[in-house]
């Protein structure tokens, strides 16, 4: 499957070459705004975005490999991110991720077979007075209890 | 404390405070229309040198005197980047000021920029804050819309533009040259210094790299003066509304502002409403996840400002306070930041890739109730491997390429020495006895 932007992603990706001083700075904004169309970043996708960044795809492979947040493979639909750093296993982290481990019938770092959600343990979250927190996609739900992991979870099934 | 009113944080919660209208009747860009209009680069580094700001982002580093090492005649570009990628464990303030008033912290950029001649400066914002990403792209949109960025910013002859630029999951890109790296496209691997990144920073042009707090002062600084913010807190030399994060076992966890050099008791006992479930304090974390800890009666008395947490063998470093009540099981919580520098590190030095694992596998047995009486000692000779001094204000950072390694090898250490019974309970010939 070959990859190109959506009509709208090709001009902000536009937009971003002209804004900035150099075209290498904006491989993370690229990175992202292909990520978030294709929902991982497959040979292909790679191999294109290297090729409009005007870099080689084992350098941009290099960056890739390097982040997080950046990842090679699909993951689920909705991506359970519970913070495992201090504050928050001092908050109870580890009965968070039990619990949604359970109640999903995965492990960390897998996803479920209908494909709807993907489990990860992450650290530090910048959200330490609401320990303990889960990211979902783009969102941080905090203060989390496991009564409240069921609520939002269920709106989310 | 008493009459302090806050100042960085004084619209936190009311509504529309992050618009640009709110703002604006509330006195927003006068000062940076001041700047501009008014002062020259020279008067704006000297009146921020005069406040005695010390940079929010950790090191304490005196933000005039960053901007100085700016060469004025280079005809480089030069560059600002606010470090908005808040990835010290413990920290959650800067997601607040911009949550709540984004404009505060572009008008210290602005500001910022005319001191070092900056025409295109950048957010580097970590890549988690979506939300937080938006509400600054907004806010710099309704910038532009104004005249306020863009082509002669205020109607002069000064242009600047200010883009968000996001990271994407990675600790090490809080320190400023792996940020930089990362800016450029590539992984956040730190830099050997010198050359400083005052010198050759981003795209090999002089570079400041400052903190969303340490931005968020500057309005204040010249609408008010050097004098009135030097008379805030406790401490002529080390001033300034500050903002501290307490997290763990307090009544109410959050953001409170104070006057720096404000007591660590009274931060935890009365703002923050004392421990939770009235248990006694064993220790506390004083400034993030690489400040070593201290115990209940090292904290006696303790004043929070760079030079006095310092004193007492610890760092104010990024003001994130994590409280631990006498439950806390020590050896868990050493795990558990192990772990997390072991993970975190970007693996350029051996002594840090190495040593950070080794810890982790050495704690994780202990934990388990696997410790062995000779992995105390190895656990100190590791540290030690791993970082010698530290003092995150000087270049030279002994072992490692940057201070990540003191970073780790500090606070473990702190850990293993004010906590050595509770390490002891984990020993396996004691369990078996
Ligand atoms: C491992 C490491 C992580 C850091 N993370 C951050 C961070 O998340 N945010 C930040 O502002 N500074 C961070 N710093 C400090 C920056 O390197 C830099 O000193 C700071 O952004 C300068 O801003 P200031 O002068 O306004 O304090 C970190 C430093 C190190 C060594
Ligand atoms: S000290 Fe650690 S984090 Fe810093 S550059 Fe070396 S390996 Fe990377
Ligand atoms: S420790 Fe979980 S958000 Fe900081």
């Amino acid at each position: 499957m070959s990859f190109a932007f959506t009509p709208e992603r090709k001009r902000l990706f536009k937009e971003l070459v002209k804004r900035y001083p150099d075209k290498r700075s904006v491989t993370l904004p690229a990175l992202h705004l292909a990520q978030e169309q294709e929902g991982y970043l497959g040979r292909e996708t790679i191999e294109a975005l290297a090729r409009m960044l005007g870099s080689a795809p084992s350098t941009l492979m290099d960056t890739v490999s390097f982040y997080t947040m950046f990842t090679t493979r699909p993951r689920g639909k909705y991506l359970l991110q519970v913070c495992q750093t201090l504050a928050c296993s001092l908050a109870g982290a580890d009965q968070v991720v039990d619990h949604i481990s359970k109640r999903h019938q995965i492990k960390v770092g897998e996803t479920t077979p209908d494909g709807k959600f993907t489990l990860l343990k992450v650290e530090c979250l910048g959200s330490c007075g609401t320990a303990p927190v889960v990211q979902i996609n783009d969102d941080y739900y905090e203060r989390l209890t496991l009564d409240k992991v069921d609520r939002i979870l269920d709106k989310l099934a | 404390m008493n009459d302090f009113q806050p100042i960085l944080t004084k619209h936190v919660g009311q509504p529309g405070s992050a618009t640009l209208d709110y703002y604006l009747i509330h006195e927003g860009y006068q000062a940076a229309r001041q700047a501009i209009h008014e002062m020259t680069s020279d008067a704006v580094i000297q009146v921020v040198k005069d406040s005695g700001l010390q940079g929010r982002g950790g090191a304490g580093f005196p933000t005039g005197v960053k901007w100085s090492f700016i060469p004025r005649n280079s005809r480089k570009p030069k560059y600002l980047i606010n470090n908005a990628d808040e990835s010290e464990p413990g920290t959650f303030k800067d997601r607040l000021l911009i949550n709540h008033n984004p404009h505060q912290v572009i008008e210290g950029m602005i500001i910022a920029s005319k001191a070092i001649d900056c025409h295109l400066a950048f957010i580097y914002i970590r890549g988690e804050f979506v939300k937080e990403a938006r509400l600054l792209e907004t806010a710099l949109e309704e910038c532009r819309a104004n005249h306020m960025l863009g082509k002669g910013i205020f109607g002069s002859n000064f242009d600047l533009d200010i883009l968000v630029h996001r990271g994407a999951g990675a600790y090490i890109c809080g320190e400023e040259t792996g940020l930089i790296e990362s800016l450029e496209g590539k992984r956040g691997w730190p830099r050997i210094k010198p050359p400083f990144p005052a010198i050759e920073g981003y795209l090999k042009s002089p570079t400041v790299v400052n903190n969303v707090e340490t931005l968020a002062n500057l309005p204040h600084i010249i609408l008010n003066g050097a004098d009135w913010f030097r008379a805030i807190g406790a401490s002529h030399d080390s001033p300034g509304p500050k903002l501290y994060c307490l997290s763990g076992h307090v009544k109410k966890p959050g953001v409170y502002e104070a006057p720096s050099g404000i007591e660590l008791t009274e931060l935890i006992y009365e703002l923050a409403g004392g421990i939770k479930d009235d248990r006694r304090l064993k220790a506390v974390i004083p400034g993030g996840s690489s400040s070593p800890v201290l115990t209940a009666s090292e904290i006696d008395g303790l004043k929070m400002d760079y030079p006095s947490v310092k004193a007492a063998g610890s760092m104010l470093g990024s003001a994130g306070i994590m409280v631990l009540d006498e439950t806390t099981d020590m050896v868990q919580v050493c795990y558990n930041l192990a772990r997390f520098y072991a993970h975190e590190s970007c693996g350029q030095c051996t002594p840090c890739r190495e040593g950070t694992t080794w810890l982790t596998k050495i704690l994780r047995r202990f934990t388990q109730g696997q410790g062995r009486r000779e992995d105390l000692d190895l656990i100190l000779e590791v540290t030690d491997n791993i970082g010698g001094l530290i003092d995150f204000s000087l270049g030279s950072y002994g072992k490692t390429i940057c201070p990540f390694g003191e970073a780790v090898a500090w606070p473990v250490r702190a850990f293993v020495q004010k906590f050595r019974n509770e390490f002891m309970d984990y020993l396996v010939e004691d369990a078996v006895a």
